[in-house]
């Protein structure tokens, strides 16, 4: 159980690493010749990191637009299965704040909310989660697109590993589970053999074949 | 080239995304096993996240950099340190390694 001041404190670290980021792409996004409306209004309509960066990186290398949309697409599918899960905070809910809600689904806000046990504080805590990381992302964003090169070098501050990190720390509580714990080590070994073979974003999917035995052993214990 | 279109198409792409998950979840009735499996399937998704990202970049290994920040992130989380201490450990035990020139 975590305190509520703690799981703010978190979430702040959270959104200033993630608005660094967000600088970063903004600048990259610039710096490869794009308009600037384009990592602008990513950031507000598409608001999910992996994806914005790989369309940056195909457009960036001269690639086809289309080809850049097929690609970020493929790897937002997970948000499908993530949207699920934080499902139960946003119902009962008019349409308009469901769809609020959903935008706001990302990898940090879910895992922020599934380590919250209490329903009520799971979606307390999706929410703020949620409408932080949108206001840090985007200012970031912004900051970066005007300002230019100046923090585009995330990887010599470690950025990469704190993101895997925050989601480390998130999800470590329920993998003391046995059961949890093998089914996503498996998972695990599928998405990295998947991952030097296929485009990014299938081998997560492809990581949720490792459900197939936990589904049978549930059936067996139920 | 114009940007326009696949910008909406990766928008509108992304929202249905979002939404599909909270509008399935709002028309079914779950039982307590397909609760604890979506779980499972959650702790699967952040996992091979993870592993993904620690280990492989354009196809092939990333370098030892950043896997060593995010086992260091392991261990502490493992030894359930604080959520700031797990962060910061990873990034700095990464950014020490590349400030010496490992990759």
């Amino acid at each position: 159980m975590r305190s509520i001041w703690r799981t703010r404190r978190d979430i702040g670290l959270v959104c200033l690493a993630d608005g660094l980021v967000g600088a970063s792409f903004g600048a990259i996004a610039v710096g490869a010749g794009l308009p600037m409306w384009v990592p602008l209004a990513m950031s507000v309509l598409v608001f999910a990191g992996a994806a914005q960066f790989i369309v940056v990186g195909v457009l960036a290398a001269g690639g086809n637009p289309l080809a850049a949309m097929a690609g970020a697409l493929l790897v937002n599918a997970r948000l499908i299965p993530l949207g699920y899960s934080v499902g139960d905070s946003l119902g009962e809910v008019s349409w308009p704040r469901k769809i609020l809600g959903a935008h706001l689904v990302t990898d940090e806000s879910v895992a922020f909310a599934a380590a919250e046990p209490d329903p009520q504080r799971r979606r307390s805590t999706f929410w703020l989660c949620g409408v932080g990381l949108f206001v840090a992302w985007n200012i970031g964003v912004l900051g970066g697109a005007f300002l230019g090169g100046r923090i585009t070098d995330t990887a010599a501050l470690g950025l990469d590993a704190a993101f895997p990190a925050v989601l480390i720390a998130l999800v470590a509580p329920a993998l003391r589970d046995p059961l949890t714990r093998n089914t996503a080590l498996l998972g695990a070994v599928i998405a990295v053999a998947a991952a030097l073979i296929l485009p990014p974003g299938l081998p997560v999917l492809l990581a949720l074949a490792a459900v197939v035995p936990a589904f049978v052993a549930t059936k067996a214990t139920a | 080239m114009n940007y326009v279109l696949p910008m909406v198409g990766l928008a509108a792409g992304t929202l249905a995304f979002r939404l599909v998950g909270p509008y399935l979840r709002s028309r079914t009735t779950i039982s307590p096993r397909v609760e604890r499996l979506v779980s499972i399937a959650v702790a699967v998704i952040f996992v091979a996240l993870i592993a993904t990202s620690a280990l492989i970049v354009d196809y092939g290994f990333a370098g030892f950099a950043c896997p060593a920040g995010v086992l260091v992130a392991a261990v502490l989380a493992w030894r359930t340190a604080s959520f700031v201490t797990i962060v910061v450990a990873a990034a700095a035990t990464t950014a020490t390694l590349r400030w010496f020139g490992v990759a």
